[in-house]
């Protein structure tokens, strides 16, 4: 487009174009979006490739991600540090990730790494009685929660040892009508 | 996002191994793909109301936004079927009246007959000016001799410089054109939808899995759309769970219950028939009462007029407006489950909207070909009443558009922002009660759809009805966006967006299918007028085919003979079943593959011989392959996971 623009180098930008989904300006918008969330800390010039990275407090009173019930588990899953803060870098990524021209296959993957609360690599019941909990604000009884949690994992369970793992997952995942439309955050 | 970049570097790294063919290959594609995504930003842009259905997106979620994406491709459908009958049927006859390029028009002498005479009323001299509101509304009067209706088109061929424009076959290969195009438009858009569900058929997934790990809709950053989400969640969880024990009862259910039920089922089934044929009769007679009525001269001028002329249009609303409500009481009755309950409502619902339309028309040609007492004899058709038969049943659907658009902008603004003032501002019980209204989609879509079959149906016989549909359904865009957004709560119990789509053009479908069956009549078996319109000197409409096969050279001529005869349409016909059954049976094989797949996993996983790490990789792979079975391919997995299925 011709724009002389200093924040990031060409490299730079064709690099994020090729590893996300987004275009240059969404790139830039994405830069700007993450800067004004702390103006103080992160720099306008990334060039060279500060290491800056916003706490999950900030991240998650981000408009987007406001209501959602799983906002902090959203931020963990691509928080390279594990404590949830994310750098510019997991930033883009995670939206890249959620956005609308991600394919079934990526999305899955954090999903699984989302509604895993444990970390564990697996689906167990605990997880899946944290999930509905966030979901319906704990409205549910213990019976109604539990029914519930059997009923999935008798239709997702493959390999019969009673939790999710990726791969069962991810053929429910491919299954389930709503997914692509539901899993995506506009941005 | 460090791996990612590992897995660019690396695929960078190779590139510089690869022949100079590869690499260039490599980089013009990048580079390809990189010019389409610029140009699909730009042109995202033009997208209509692509902020608007945002917003709706972001406040009530993706059932209710679906609707509005409908109600745009409605918009841009009957655009483009505008164009198309601009361009080949209005444009020609237009360019003549301005002497451009030229131009001339040939018309053929009429032939002095009976037949042939036609005087519409054209409103000459001092008329009151309500009687220009009153022809507005109904398409009579000065409106009838406008280029609005087919009578207009009385023109047999256009000469633009030197080349002759055969206006008739340019009209009826306009209509087929505009019918195919919505045909395919819809169902390409279809298509995605149908494949999910033929395929997962096997898996009832209106299930827990898909609510529970796909039920938040992740667009949602409202407060208040947040919360009823999760109520709606919750409630939808709920009535699962309900089902589950209803269906548990419903399979313990002993005889005597069960011929209860059943006797009660089938008496309700005959009793709703027997509404449907209440209303069906009561159109019928209306349909023909207010044909009579309304040609009678002496009554031309009052008001009592336009209401004899709205009549039919009432009853039909009316029809319309009071099944639904009757079948949605009687329902509770059958003791279906829930789910069942809302598919048999919903069918029942689209019968009554398409066959009402149905039934008018049927009427309407009982009366075109009344042919007692020998009024028919000279023309085919009762030439005395009308004249110009197509322009009445243009008139019929003109008036059927407008009065649709009027009664939605009605109830938008008397009944919906009263019950709201009322509700937010009177405390009483009775009113607290009536409560807000919902936004019920399915009754919304079923009334766009009903619109939109007119409009097919109408397009023919009024080539510039589809410019008023498109006005009409951008105003009603706007109108249900402000009473959404001002009225009304998101319904408790919420569509969801996939089936729904799905569900939106499957309807729509059957409506434009149903427009085939009116249309083909009216084209191939009632004789056209032969007072006005562009098929005067034909027999039928279609004869202007045949006649223009006539003219072909020989070989042309006798080619298309063959295809259309016995000896080619009867093997063809074979050939289309075979390859049909074909794709069925692959899909059963398919289903049978992933079944065999499945009940493999779960061997593998008790397998004490192979160790967990080729455990997992057996597993995972066995799963790729199951889901490839429904073509899925996959780069960036394997990107991803390349330390895993590496060797």
């Amino acid at each position: 487009m011709g724009n002389k623009q200093t924040i990031f180098t060409d490299e730079q930008l064709d690099a994020y174009q090729d590893c996300t989904f987004f275009t240059r300006k969404e790139i830039l918008r994405l830069h700007g979006r993450y800067y004004e969330m702390a103006p103080n800390v992160v720099p306008m010039d990334y060039t060279k490739d500060p290491d800056v990275k916003l706490p999950m407090q900030l991240i998650i009173n981000m408009p987007e991600l406001k209501e959602n019930p799983f906002k902090e588990r959203i931020v963990s899953s691509f928080s390279e540090d594990g404590e949830g803060s994310l750098s510019f870098n997991d930033f883009v990524d995670m939206f890249s990730v959620l956005s609308e021209m991600a394919p079934r296959e990526l999305k899955a993957i954090y999903a699984f790494k989302i509604y895993d609360f444990n970390t564990d690599n697996f689906i167990c019941k605990a997880d899946l009685e944290k999930t509905l909990n966030k979901l319906t604000k704990e409205e549910l009884t213990e019976e109604e929660i539990t029914l519930v949690c059997e009923k999935v994992i008798e239709e997702a369970d493959m390999d019969g040892d009673g939790k999710l793992g990726f791969a069962d997952f991810e053929n429910m995942i491919s299954k389930a009508p709503d997914f692509l439309s539901t899993f995506h955050i506009r941005i | 996002m460090a791996e990612k970049r590992r897995a660019r570097d690396y695929q960078q790294a190779e590139t510089e191994r690869l022949s100079r063919w590869e690499k260039w290959r490599r980089t013009s594609s990048k580079s390809l793909k990189k010019a389409l995504s610029e140009v699909k930003g730009l042109s995202s842009y033009l997208v209509l109301w692509r902020r608007d259905i945002r917003s709706i997106e972001g406040k009530f979620g993706t059932g209710i936004q679906s609707y509005f994406s409908f109600l745009r491709f409605l918009v841009l459908l009957n655009f483009i079927i505008f164009i198309l009958m601009f361009s080949f049927v209005i444009l020609p006859t237009i360019i003549p009246t301005f002497g451009l390029f030229n131009s001339t028009i040939a018309y053929i002498p009429p032939k002095n007959d009976i037949c042939t005479i036609y005087k519409p009323s054209g409103n000459k001299g001092l008329v009151y000016f309500y009687t220009y509101l009153k022809d507005l509304l109904s398409g009579t009067g000065f409106l009838e001799v406008t280029s609005l209706f087919y009578g207009y088109y009385s023109i047999d061929a256009v000469w633009i410089s030197i080349m002759r424009y055969n206006l008739p076959l340019a009209y009826l290969l306009a209509t087929f054109a505009y019918l195919a195009l919505s045909f395919l438009w819809i169902v390409k858009r279809s298509v995605e939808g149908f494949k999910h569900n033929l395929v997962h058929d096997a898996d009832p997934f209106q299930s827990y899995c898909n609510k529970v790990f796909a039920g938040w809709d992740f667009c949602i950053t409202d407060p208040n759309a947040a919360r009823l989400k999760h109520r709606s969640l919750q409630y939808e969880l709920q009535m699962d769970l309900q089902e589950e024990k209803l269906k548990q009862k419903i399979a313990e259910r002993r005889m005597e219950e069960k011929l209860r039920i059943y006797s009660l089922r089938i008496f309700i089934n005959i009793f709703v028939i027997a509404i449907l044929s209440g209303c069906f009769y009561s159109i019928y007679r209306v349909t023909v009462f207010s044909q009579e009525n309304s040609n009678d001269i002496g009554n031309a001028n009052s008001q009592v007029n336009l209401l004899v002329q709205y009549l039919p249009s009432m009853v039909i609303t009316l029809a319309n407006f009071i099944a639904p409500l009757i079948f949605a009481f009687l329902i509770k009755f059958e003791e279906y489950t829930p789910a069942f309950e809302i598919k048999l409502t919903l069918l029942r619902c689209v019968f009554v909207r398409l066959a009402n339309i149905g039934v008018l028309l049927f009427s309407l040609w009982s009366q075109i070909s009344d042919c007692g007492s020998d009024k028919c004899k000279p023309c085919g058709y009762n030439y005395k009443l009308y004249p110009c038969w197509e322009s009445d049943v243009g008139q019929e659907m003109y008036k059927l558009m407008i009065f649709d658009f009027i009664v939605i902008l009605a109830v938008a603004l008397f009944a919906d922002f009263p019950r709201k003032l009322l509700v937010t501002h009177c405390s009483c019980k009775l009113v607290q009660w009536f409560g807000h209204k919902e936004f019920e989609i399915s009754d919304n879509v079923l009334e766009i759809i009903y619109g939109q079959t007119i409009c097919f149906i109408g397009t023919f016989f009024s080539p510039l009805l589809p410019a008023i549909a498109t006005i009409k359904y951008f105003i009603i865009f706007y109108v249900k966006k402000i009473v959404l957004i001002h009225t009304r709560k998101p319904a408790a119990r919420p569509i969801r967006a996939s089936s729904s789509n799905f569900f939106f053009l499957v309807v729509l479908l059957i409506g434009l299918l149903l427009a085939f069956v009116p249309l083909g009549f009216s084209i191939a078996r009632i004789p056209s007028s032969k007072a006005c319109g562009p098929f005067r000197n034909f027999n039928t409409s279609w004869e202007v085919i045949p006649d223009t096969i006539l003219q072909f050279p020989t070989g042309l001529q006798q080619f298309l003979f063959g295809i259309s005869s016995e000896a080619f349409a009867v093997p063809f016909f074979v050939i289309l079943c075979i390859i049909m059954f074909y794709v069925i049976a692959l899909a059963r094989a398919h289903k049978r593959v992933v079944e065999q797949l499945r009940e493999q996993l779960v061997l593998v996983r008790s397998d004490p011989t192979l160790d967990s790490h080729n455990k997992e990789n057996f597993r995972v792979e066995l799963i790729f392959l199951g889901t490839s079975c429904n073509c899925n391919k996959v780069w960036l997995y394997q990107a991803t996971h390349m330390q895993e299925m590496c060797p």
